[in-house]
């Protein structure tokens, strides 16, 4: 950083910039208010006593802040037949499945196709656009016969596996690899290095901001898995379905509803607070000048 | 590799001997994009494709599907007039929150960027938490057409109106309504891959720039970040793509199902109330097939647009 402004502060061109810099704080600050209000609002109503969901003019603040919501929704989780703890495992066992195959496998893949030049990878990338861009819901149906041809019904495999292989990080690593010089791989090669070693040692610690990207998208996306038809046995379910039974319970529920909402969002948020501070912290250097 | 590129030269024998020995050359490559292509050709290209030509049956998911031709294409063009509805709101939907929220993603992510590294954390957080999770059943209740409505209430407050606006259910507003909040979702996946593009900009470009007499940010931005970004320009048109496209969940959510006068009927809505209201997958599957077709031409457009420039 401080090498940058050295050589912005040759040009004369500090004051200037300074200025930009807080206008451009002033706009997102304004665009950032009407971003947060809503989430704000939901948080607050999350908090509300039933006698204050309908005051009249609404509020925009929580008079008599209360837990009463997320207690109401802890008790209705408590109650059911299967201990809630078993939701909470299954939910984190199959995250962190998800998570750690998906960014290994993607990762390993992407490098393969961005850098290696194989026999047919234009095609597989091809298929890769396409399979994002082909949405149909018919896609669930066959997915659930191939899923039961190969007995997957009611297992974990059922929760994990249709979510490990993901178009969309693979394309992300794909596009952010491609800025990666081919001399960096070249001299690796001449090194004497392999191209495991090359992927996992060269190429993607220089690619930190993809990877914790795509970290944030997995997380988010494995965190939120519910199975739907794949798994209906009760003991293999996950959080965001009971959650979601759970908001429809409640006593007041529109209140309820909110707090099982901010309650689901939270280790996502912290996922992405802890992955967007590595994002950030990243100073780019190739090393290599052409 | 010199020899490779001669083949077009060669006899068909010796083309195929030099493509062989060329992927046994590869061999470790394949080897590293085994785990993906195996999980991801099992559960998705399979299924993908078993599901290509359901589009030309009668399918309803009791018996098996019947082949009817071209029958189901015939009805949505000819005989449905929802689904003519339907695309229409589709493509104002797509050409509304498309390219804004695509240039928003990319204005947010390069200003963001510009900032000093606290801030950075804070506003990509806030323009990213709406896409993380299912808060957005709260506009609901700024929209709601009674006077608890957040907005009603502010602006009967303030005079503009004298009686509440229904804002949910007036065929009049429904789509702005609907378009409001899906750009209020929309800087996900794009958006954060735009900021670790940013990111990812080898600095020394910049050095090597301002030595070569760029002087702002205007310059900065032309001539060094948006080649550089190109990539992730495209990763992120894909995803705007797919998500202005195939919309349909926040409307259904948010204006109920169906819409008031079908005012914010989407493509994917139709496909929704064919295949899980009315069990009708071989007309839902022609839909989506429409559908795909669309967002397929418009991604070849855009690829064309970043790769010309």
């Amino acid at each position: 950083m401080t090498n940058i402004d050295k050589v912005k502060g040759s040009h004369k061109m500090v004051g200037n910039r300074l200025g930009g810099t807080i206008a451009i704080f002033i706009f997102l600050s304004l665009l950032g208010l009407f971003m947060a209000l809503p989430i704000y609002l939901a948080v607050m109503m999350s908090m509300k006593p039933v006698h204050e969901l309908f005051v009249f003019p609404p509020k925009f603040y929580v008079i008599d802040p209360t837990l009463d919501n997320f207690r109401d929704m802890f008790r209705v989780l408590s109650n059911l037949w299967t201990p809630f703890s078993r939701y909470v495992f299954n939910s984190v066992f199959v995250t962190v499945c998800v998570t750690a195959a998906q960014c290994v496998f993607a990762s390993m893949g992407a490098f393969v196709l961005a850098k290696c030049h194989i026999v047919g990878g234009e095609i597989i990338n091809k298929i890769i656009v396409i399979s994002l861009l082909y949405q149909s819901n018919v896609i669930y149906i066959m997915q659930y016969i191939v899923m039961a041809k190969l007995h997957m019904i009611n297992t974990y495999w059922a929760l994990i596996l249709p979510s490990v292989a993901s178009p969309m990080c693979l394309f992300l690593m794909r596009q952010s690899m491609e800025t990666v010089p081919d001399e960096m791989i070249e001299a690796a090669k001449v090194d004497g290095a392999n191209l495991f070693t090359i992927c996992w040692k060269i190429v993607i610690p220089n690619q930190k901001p993809a990877l914790m990207t795509m970290i944030i998208f997995s997380f988010q996306a494995a965190w939120n898995i519910q199975g739907g038809t794949l798994v209906y046995k009760e003991s293999l379910k996950t959080l965001p379905t009971v959650v979601q039974q759970a908001a429809n319970a409640g006593l007041a529920r529109a209140g309820v509803a909110m707090a099982a909402a901010v309650f689901m969002l939270i280790p996502p948020v912290i996922i992405f607070m802890l992955a967007q501070k590595q994002v950030i912290e990243t100073m780019a250097y190739s090393g290599i000048k052409d | 590799m010199l020899e490779y590129e001669q083949i077009g030269k060669r006899s068909k024998a010796e083309e195929r001997r030099l493509l062989w020995r060329k992927i046994k050359q590869d061999k470790e490559c394949y080897f590293m994009l085994l785990p993906f292509m195996l999980v991801f050709v099992i559960f998705t290209v399979i299924p993908v494709v078993m599901s290509l030509p359901m589009g030309f049956t009668d399918f309803d998911m009791v018996q098996l599907p019947k082949f009817v031709g071209l029958s189901n294409y015939a009805t949505l063009f000819l005989n449905d007039s929802i689904f003519i509805q339907s695309i229409r709101v589709t493509l104002i939907f797509a050409l509304f929150t498309g390219p804004l929220s695509y240039v928003l993603c990319f204005l947010l992510a390069w200003l963001i960027n510009e900032l000093p590294q606290k801030l950075k954390t804070i506003f990509t957080l806030i323009f990213y938490v709406p896409s993380m999770a299912n808060v957005y059943t709260i506009w609901q209740l700024i929209f709601s057409g009674d006077v608890y409505g957040y907005l009603n209430s502010i602006l009967l407050n303030l005079g503009l109106i004298t009686s509440p606006i229904q804002w949910l259910t007036d065929s009049r507003y429904v789509l702005g309504v609907v378009i409001v909040v899906q750009l209020w979702i929309s800087l996900g996946a794009g958006f954060l891959a735009l900021r670790a593009g940013f990111q990812n900009i080898d600095r020394s470009q910049y050095e090597a720039g301002a030595i070569e007499g760029i002087q702002n940010r205007w310059q900065e931005l032309i001539y060094i970040t948006i080649p550089a970004m190109r990539p992730q320009m495209l990763f992120a048109a894909v995803m705007q793509i797919v998500s202005s496209f195939t919309a349909g969940t926040v409307a259904q959510s948010l204006v109920g199902f169906p819409s008031t006068d079908y005012k914010a009927h989407t493509i994917m809505t139709h496909a929704y109330d064919y295949g899980w209201v009315r069990f009708e997958m071989g007309y839902a599957s022609a839909i989506c097939m429409i559908l795909f077709i669309a967002m397929l031409v418009c991604h070849q457009l855009i690829r064309k647009l970043l790769k010309t420039d």
